[in-house]
């Protein structure tokens, strides 16, 4: 669903046979055309932001760019990142594989349904993501009058951007194993229950080990996106340098105040980040189409 | 609860789906209803007003057109990628198809900033742009280029795993009929891409309606010209009017519980053109 | 039209699948190219087709050399394994597909076509299922729509790549009947790819036995069987028996024991003690009681299959060929006659044997 087409698939190599048939050959002008078109766009489109992040974050000298990464405030940033991912991530992995479980295991009405809502918060625009809670806890919202009573502050603070990076990460553990499990079925466990397992041992000795790739795939996944969340986030925080601000908040401040080499610097660790969660995205595709042809062969 | 007749002896059932259904309603369900009721505060002709406020249906404008735009763009040029990553071979191919994902990894606001520093009238594109008279960044064209960056990995991701899965049988027997590779491809190859290639533009466009991030740098966010609908409800917001930002995103949502549910409609029918099930 | 391969060679990475291979196909003959999979037989068909192209050799079309041509002008129907119908088209519009493609000159127009396409489809005897897509019909239908569609540009050889192979028996059966008639209608040049000897003995009027990426032998179904060139073509055509053995005054010796059989000439021509393979078909071989002499192989009876009018009899080898299991077939009023139990100690003697020479190990 929208967010993320991607699931866990490994590309094995196909070109080979294509190429070699005449009957699924394209003439050469028309693979160059297609070659040349796709790759410029995709240079273009992709290849050059990412290029720019990295050479605008050292324009000034690595001595600019340590300083901006060290200075208390990107310190803060950086640590209210790691804590809201830290909070965020688990919540979201025991109900992607709670939720996998019953849908996957067990024949239920409306199940199609509750499928289609998990994924809902793919397709809801992160402003809106963080525009409900601040209608819920807000200074006019529904607890807001109950919180100030009781000296609680959840929007405008972390708990909000917990709350709004909980729900715009919310799918993709779940929508990474539900299909996944589906398609492995239930035998294998029923064969545990026959043999005398509980239900926690199925799970961990029989389950887990046949979807440990899927489940760290969808855990990179939202990491990422829980670390880089922007729009969202910037609704419920209420953008107080050093206390409220995660790294992508503390960008845009840096940027706005026209401080870009800083803006950069903080921006390249995000980009490394990325390029991390893509290896090891593309590692574990890897494993993944390893082991199936492992258990096929 | 499980239906009945069908025993199941795998244990968990109702911890699992009570633990998913509460869950899912104080993270998402309860918190959108929200939006809905905040609504409803409002008489129609005071949502009405605000709704089709003339800035407003300026930001609906630029928004979907935009939209449509890039989405229509990645569904071009995604499935000349997703045809030459499974294809053809060329140095290089592992890296491009790992990098195709980018966009899902990379934080909007990099993204944002990335592409407002190459466009900018300085930067290294908009230099050479700009004195041929193609203004990127801080107009409209500029929210097209980031669209299209967000956009990028869904036609790809939708149609590749469809282009792997073809049968060359397919292709041969249209040749050994005496078909040009042209007529191959749009006679027998498109339409099995099409309902792929239609959930993939569907999903870029979801995506771009909905993004503030790496649009939100580059816009310029000129009233009227280059503002998109979820600036307008961060900007009612600011000026602490919470049921015109809700009015706003009450219009917003209804759009893509309407994309939601066109998706997944779309999906069911790859599936059934394909025979894959996913 | 005639085809002819000249020389052919094909390697896939390190696997030869063909290797030096030269075959003519006569005019209006209905081949089948017959060997285990792997034998290269699948590789030669889409070599002829031009979806594959070979390492080198040729391929002639009617005389003409047709290596660069490619699939798209060769005018050969292609029949594919798993059909490849066109899902998202129609039943008729897969028929109509190799006409409607055709250059704008030489295509006729769509009355044309729709007589054209509905003449095939009652040809095939399918013309009812025209407005059903491809995933409505069962396998046999299926195969006879991937038919009718690659006879609908008149092709000039008919290639068909395991036409059964998907099907389930009786099926399979009943469609074999069909291409036959069908075949014997229309005359046009065909071969067919198989794993299956009954389906080629059955169904063509000469067979190609392929064995890794070599022609073994080419002859009628009739003198492929009565008269195997080589060990393997006697080993696929069918169940066998087979018997080590040494050449001794124009008779195979097994053992210490004698096979009584008929001179053969090539065990006349051999050397005196040089080894030899004899092999025999199951309804080839007599059970006598054994009377304690060297007639005919010792073996003792582990099973008898009685169901139908042939029972089948299993045999374990003793003395010379134990370890080595045989095969009888005979009615079972003999069996009874013979009163034949099971554990029962007999002698093995055929009445016809084929002998080889045993090169190598």
């Amino acid at each position: 669903m929208a967010g993320a087409a991607t699931s866990l698939h490994w590309h094995g190599d196909t070109a080979s046979r294509y190429e070699s048939r005449s009957a699924t050959r394209e003439a050469p002008w028309v693979k160059g055309l297609i070659l040349g078109l796709s790759l410029s766009f995709f240079a273009v489109f992709l290849l050059l932001p990412l290029f720019a992040v990295f050479v605008e974050a050292l324009r000034k000298g690595l001595e600019t760019y340590w300083a901006a990464l060290v200075e208390p405030d990107a310190l803060a940033a950086i640590r209210l990142t790691l804590i809201t991912a830290a909070i965020a991530l688990p919540l979201n992995l025991v109900f992607g594989v709670a939720a996998a479980w019953a849908i996957a295991k067990f024949e239920f009405r409306g199940k199609e349904l509750l499928t289609t809502l998990i994924d809902l918060p793919f397709s809801v625009s992160p402003v809106i993501a963080g525009l409900i809670y601040v209608l819920i806890f807000g200074a006019q919202g529904w607890f807001g009058p109950w919180l100030a009573g009781h000296d609680i502050q959840i929007v405008f603070a972390v708990p909000g951007i917990v709350l709004a990076t909980v729900f715009v990460t919310f799918p993709f553990v779940a929508r990474e194993l539900i299909p996944l499990m589906q398609a492995q079925g239930r035998e294998e466990e029923e064969a545990a229950v026959v043999l005398g397992a509980n239900g926690w041992q199925t799970f961990w000795y029989v389950t887990l080990p046949n979807i440990k790739w899927g489940l760290l795939y969808g855990v990179i996944l939202c990491n990422a996106r829980a670390m880089g969340e922007f729009g969202a986030v910037s609704v419920v925080s209420g953008h107080i340098r050093g206390q409220t601000n995660t790294m992508p908040l503390h960008v845009e401040i840096l940027y706005n105040e026209y401080n870009f080499a800083a803006a950069f610097a903080v921006a390249s660790v995000l980009a490394l980040l990325a390029l991390v969660t893509l290896v090891i995205k593309s590692w574990v595709e890897w494993k993944a189409g390893q082991a199936q042809a492992a258990t096929e062969a | 609860m499980a239906r009945r007749g069908s025993f199941n002896v795998l244990p968990g059932f109702n911890l699992a789906l009570g633990y998913t259904l509460v869950y899912l309603s104080l993270v998402v369900l309860i918190p959108l209803a929200a939006v809905f009721i905040k609504s409803s505060a409002l008489s129609f002709g005071e949502f009405w007003e605000v709704v089709s406020a003339p800035r407003v249906v300026a930001s609906y404008r630029v928004s979907f057109g935009l939209s449509l735009l890039a989405a229509a763009i990645n569904t071009v040029f995604g499935l000349m990628l997703a045809w030459a990553l499974v294809r053809y071979s060329f140095p290089g191919k592992k890296l491009v198809d790992a990098l195709v994902d980018l966009p899902f990894a990379l934080p909007t606001a990099v993204a944002g900033i990335a592409l407002t520093a190459l466009y900018a009238g300085n930067g290294w594109l908009g230099q050479y742009l700009e004195p041929l008279g193609i203004k990127v960044a801080f107009a409209p064209l500029g929210i097209l280029v980031a669209l299209i960056f967000i956009g990028l990995p869904f036609v790809v991701r939708t149609v590749q795993p469809i282009l792997e899965d073809l049968d060359t049988e397919l292709e041969e027997a249209a040749a050994s009929l005496g078909a040009a590779r042209g007529q191959t491809f749009r006679l027998v190859l498109l339409p099995i891409l099409l309902p792929a290639l239609m959930t993939g533009f569907a999903l870029a466009f979801a995506r771009a309606v909905g993004e503030y991030g790496s649009v939100i740098f580059i816009a310029g966010n000129l009233p009227f010209v280059s503002e998109i609908t979820p600036l307008m409800i961060i900007t009612k917001l600011e000026q602490y009017d919470y049921t015109g930002a809700t009015a706003i995103a009450v219009v917003m949502l209804v759009l893509s519980f309407i994309l939601l549910l066109v998706i997944n409609l779309l999906q069911a029918w790859t599936a059934r053109r394909t025979g894959r099930n996913r | 039209m005639s085809i002819e391969v000249r020389n052919i060679k094909k390697q896939f990475g390190s696997f030869t699948a063909l290797d030096d291979v030269s075959l003519d196909f006569p005019t209006g003959e209905l081949v089948a190219l017959l060997g285990p999979s792997g034998c290269g037989k699948t590789t030669l068909l889409r070599i002829i087709a031009g979806l594959e192209r070979p390492d080198s050799g040729s391929v002639l079309l009617d005389g003409e050399d047709a290596s660069h041509t490619h699939v798209r002008e060769r005018q050969v129907g292609f029949v594919f394994q798993h059909y490849a119908l066109f899902r998202h088209m129609s039943v008729f519009d897969n028929v109509a597909f190799g006409l409607r493609v055709k250059p704008r000159k030489e295509r006729p127009s769509e009355a044309v076509i729709k007589q054209k396409v509905h003449a095939l489809l009652e040809l095939v005897q399918l013309d009812w299922l025209a407005d059903r897509f491809p995933a409505q019909l069962s396998g046999g239908q299926r195969q006879r729509i991937a038919l009718a569609r690659a006879l609908a540009v008149e092709p000039r050889v008919l290639l068909l790549d395991e036409p059964f192979g998907a099907l389930d028996a009786k099926v399979r059966k009943e469609l074999r009947r069909w291409l036959r008639r069908l075949h014997d209608e229309l005359h046009i040049t065909s071969i067919f790819v198989t794993h299956d000897q009954e389906e080629a003995l059955e169904v063509a009027d000469r067979v190609v036995l392929m064995d890794h990426g070599h022609v073994e032998q080419i002859g009628t179904p009739e003198e492929v069987y009565r008269h195997p060139a080589t060990p393997f073509v006697y080993g696929f055509l069918g169940a066998v028996n087979y018997f080590h053995g040494r050449a001794e005054d124009g008779r195979v010796k097994v053992g210490e024991a004698l096979l009584h059989h008929g001179a053969d000439e090539l065990t006349q021509s051999l050397a005196e003690g040089s080894p030899v393979l004899a092999f025999a078909r199951p309804h080839e071989l007599d059970i006598l009681p054994d009377a304690g002499m060297a007639l005919g192989v010792a073996a003792k009876i582990s099973r008898i299959l009685a169901f139908g009018v042939t029972a089948r009899i299993e045999l374990d080898g003793l003395n010379g060929s134990s370890g080595q299991h045989f095969e009888v077939e005979m009615t079972r009023a003999e069996v009874e006659r013979q009163g034949l139990a099971e554990g029962q100690p007999v002698r093995l003697v055929p009445s016809r044997i084929k002998v080889f020479e045993h090169k190598g190990s």
